[in-house]
Order: C-alpha cells, then structure tokens, then sequence
C-alpha cells in the first residue's frame, strides 16, 4: 500500500520526455499543473459532482435507515430488508451504470413516456451523457455506503433515551433534531468520507455516464496516463490525495474510527 | 411509539420501497433487454421475446474473448478471496491485543479504502513500469485487488472479535486445550458466519473491480475490463446478455452465502449447546 504511494510521489518529481521517464527532481509537473486553468475548472466540477452526490445520498440514505432501524420491527424482517438494500453492492457497478442507458437514452423509458404522456414534445436531450447523469449515476452507486454507517450507528442508540425525550414532552421533530442527528454523527460522517472519497478518485463513471464530453480529476489523470505522461499524472494525483486527505481529516473530528467497529 | 403506526411509517415505507425500486429498476431493464428479439436495438420497445443474443454472446467472432476473461476473474476472485480470509483472521487475531506499530498500522490499513483508487492503480502500475517487471492480472493485479478486499475483511474481523467473548477461550484452555486447539476448536466456529462475509466480500469486490484493475492487468482483461471494452464498440444486446449472465452469477454467489450462514445459524439453534457430547 505504502509502495505504490511513495512511487508516485517520486515519479512525480521527474522529468519526461517523448519515450521515457527521466529521473530528476523537478518542480516542473507540479507547476504546470498547478499553474493551468484547466486543472482548476477541473477541481471546481469534481466538487461539484462530490458535493451534489454528498447531498442526494445523505437525503435518501438517512430516512432509508431510518426506517430500517425505527420502524421495521421485527429483526427478521430488518435483516431482509437490510439484505436487499445491500445486493446491488455486491454486484458489478459497471453494469449498474450501462443499465441506465436504456432508460436515459434519447429513444430511452424516461423520454417516451413524457412523450406519451404529452410533457414534452421532443426527446430531453439532457438525461444522458450529462451532468445530470453522472450524479444520478454515483447516487445510486453510492447511496448503500451512506445508510450502512448510519444504520449501525442507529442501531446503538438506546431506545430508552428516545422514551425518556417522548415522557418528557418532546415531539417527533425534536426527537430527531435533537437526538437521532446527534447520535448518528459518526455515522454520517463515516458515510461521507466513503462517498466523498470514492466520487473524487471516480473516472469511469464520469467517463461513461458524461459520454466522453465531461471532466472530472480522475479523467483528467486517465487522459494523462492514457498519453503515457506519467509524471504529470503523478503530480497530479499527489495533489489529489492531498485534497483528499484534508477532506477525510476534516470529516473525521466528528469520529473516532475504532470505537466504531 | 411502539403500539401505533403513524403517518410517519407510511410515508418512509413508500420512501423506502422508492428506493428500492430505484436500486433494482434499472437492472431489470437490462434483464428484461437481454432477451430482446433478434432485430431489437438497445432500448424498448422489445422486438418480440428470444435468446438470441445468448447464443451470440458464445460466437466468438461477434465480442472480445468473454470466457477467458470470465475465467481469469473467477480465478483471481478466489486466489483473492482466500488470501483475504487468511490474512484479516490473522491480523483480527493479533489485533486483539495492542502492539508495537499497531496504531500506526491500523490507520494505514483504513486509509488504503479511502484513497482514490485510481491512485493504487496508477502507483501499482508505475511501480511496475520502473521496474520492468511485467504487469500481469495475477501479480499485480492481484495486489490491487488486495488493498481494497483486506481492509474490508480486516475491518471486519476487529469488529467481530471486538464483540468476541474471551471467557470461551479462557474456558477452553482450562479445560486443557492447547492454543492451536483453543483456535480449531471453539475460536473459529464461533467467527465462521463472518469468516463468510469475509469471504463474499473479498470474492464479488475482487470479481467486480474495475478502477484499480484497468492499469494493473497488463495485457488480458479481467471480465470487468472486458465489459467495459464492450461498451465501446459493441452495439447490440449481446452487451445486455453478458451483463444479465454476470448479474445472475453474482447473485447466486451471494445467495449461496447467504444460505451457508443461515444454515449454520438454524444448526447452532438446533444443536446450541453440546455439552456432554464431545467433539
């Protein structure tokens, strides 16, 4: 793990021409990388597309566990719910992607049936190979890492704690204001260092479902690598995971990972 | 709160079930396509009911070499597979007590999940380039696909033995057992549903990796690669049909799990306690 880390760190110090690597140290790929435009409008889409997926997932998957946790009662029922919840994780996300084209497409379920249901005239051109599409696309991939955290940290919450705020007067709301979110932090925040990690370091994705047409920092370093410029890919994902970590680093004041398990 | 169902439970069912529907919805479309008629195109209407693009799927001058690469998966998923299960209840055993460096390791273990996987790729890849070693699905891919299923499973086994009651242990070596004994005999046992779960991540995350594979396979493809390769230049539902025939091979990989860990939790009901009976 270490390995792989540290040669990219070195690989991105050196120099390269049109047939090799040439070992130096120079500033050189960090300059031009961070000196362009073009990394900067990069970055600002990727966290876009990280922000807009944190948000969506967090809005579903909270009340997905919720219910999970609060209001399915029985725990056979908890586990078969919760099972199907977890299937899809375990199946391949390449496919999951490829089976949103025939809804999306042009002559896709969505677009006939607005058509057929008089919305629209022409085809939305929008749902496919677009902004639109990538963030639907890592919702759904995603959404099952943010219910799985919350759901375990629900699960430790004391019923008694939540009888004890009702005796006392307090409505649903503030039950869940001031109790639920509360106790649940750790679990969002664990969900969302799975979801903001795994949207940052995405290429195929936004590959697939931007059709070619939209960039995000994982693309930029496949196109990169794609042309054989290596140390400039380095660079470039030694400031990646820079970003990375602050983010994670961020999140996790609200965790301690080991209690958690 | 117990006794009634308010407005509250219906509205987060029908959110629930949403959601679900929004899980499986568009898997099903492609389940429903693969079976599209020999003239159908990739989207509805269906061009009347067929299997024809199973049997295309077999051709093989139509698609790239699917069976070889469904084979290396399979493969590498079980080499992975085993390796994992053997190194996190190693690691979840030594964990159990603090060492030197075990902070320390710890954290380098949860970080290799949070780090871009693109990253490990690239790193593994280039590692590879400078030092003129071949990049091969079974050397370095394996390891990429190593630093996503060991922490999984590593993750999992502190968790496991975090709960795990010592006394049986401690009960065990009272009554003579020796330590490989005590392990054999009443440790893994009592972990084996999650040696299970262990064993289904490191199998589907190895089977279905895509990222961390595509610049450490070398020159064959793994069947993620291969399906990704198809999505370029295959035009018909042959793609639909891989896609249903991969789906449906996980899904009975993850049901028979499921059924291995049900099963042993009914005969532990059955036979919960055998006291008297030996072993």
């Amino acid at each position: 793990m270490i390995v792989p880390i540290a040669t990219i760190l070195i690989v991105s110090f050196w120099d390269y021409s049109e047939f090799m690597l040439l070992p130096d140290f120079v500033w050189t790929n960090y300059y031009e990388t961070l000196s362009s435009f073009v990394t900067y409008k990069t970055y600002l889409n990727t966290f876009k597309y990280t922000i807009l997926t944190w948000f969506f997932t967090l809005l579903i998957g909270f009340p997905v566990a919720y219910f999970l946790c609060f209001h399915v009662r029985t725990l056979r029922w908890q586990i078969v719910l919760f099972l199907i919840c977890t299937i899809p994780f375990w199946t391949s996300n390449i496919i999951r992607m490829i089976s949103w084209i025939p809804f999306l497409g042009r002559n896709g379920v969505f677009n006939s049936m607005l058509i057929s249901l008089g919305l629209t005239n022409e085809p939305l051109e929008f749902l496919l190979f677009s902004d639109f599409a990538i963030v639907l696309a890592f919702v759904h991939l995603y959404t099952l890492f943010m219910v799985v955290p919350i759901f375990n940290s629900m699960m430790r919450i004391d019923r008694s704690v939540l009888e004890a705020a009702i005796d006392a007067g307090a409505n649903g709301w503030q039950v869940l204001t001031n109790i639920v979110i509360p106790l649940c932090k750790p679990g969002i925040a664990i969900g969302s260092i799975f979801v903001v990690t795994l949207v940052m370091g995405d290429y195929i994705t936004v590959r697939m479902m931007g059709g070619g047409l939209r960039a995000s920092v994982g693309v930029m370093m496949w196109n990169e690598i794609s042309l054989l410029l290596y140390p400039p890919a380095a660079a470039n994902a030694v400031v990646l995971l820079v970003v990375v970590l602050i983010l994670v680093s961020l999140m996790m004041r609200v965790v301690d990972l080991k209690k958690e398990l | 709160m117990r006794e009634r169902r308010g407005k509250e439970f219906y509205v987060l069912a029908i959110f629930f079930s949403v959601f679900v529907i929004f899980l499986y919805g568009p898997v099903s479309a492609i389940l429903i396509l693969s079976f599209q008629g020999p003239n159908g195109g990739l989207t509805f209407p269906m061009n009347g009911v067929s299997i024809h693009w199973f049997f295309a799927l077999f051709g093989e001058q139509l698609v790239g070499d699917f069976k070889a690469a469904f084979l290396r998966s399979l493969q590498l998923g079980l080499v992975v597979m085993v390796v994992t299960i053997f190194v996190s209840v190693l690691t979840g055993l030594a964990f159990r007590k603090k060492f030197f460096g075990s902070t320390f390791l710890f954290y380098t273990t949860v970080s290799s999940l949070i780090v871009p996987s693109i990253l490990v790729s690239l790193g593994i890849g280039l590692l590879y380039n400078l030092m003129e070693w071949e990049a091969a699905w079974y050397s370095s891919g394996m390891g990429a696909h190593l630093t996503w299923t060991l922490p999984f499973g590593f993750l999992i086994m502190i968790a496991v033995f975090n709960r795990f009651d010592s006394s049986y242990e401690e009960a065990a070596k009272d009554l003579g057992a020796s330590n490989w004994q005590t392990i054999r005999y009443v440790v893994l046992p009592i972990i084996a549903p999650s040696l299970i779960g262990v064993a289904l991540f490191g199998f589907t995350l190895s089977y279905d990796e895509f990222a961390r594979t595509l610049m450490t396979s070398g020159v064959k493809n793994t069947l993620p690669l291969e399906i990704f390769g198809m999505t370029t230049n295959v035009t018909t539902p042959t793609l639909y049909a891989l896609g249903t025939l991969t789906t449906i091979f996980s899904l009975v990989v993850i049901l028979t799990a499921m059924g291995i860990v049900f099963y042993m939790q009914k005969r532990r009901e059955r036979f919960g306690t055998d006291a008297g009976k030996g072993v």
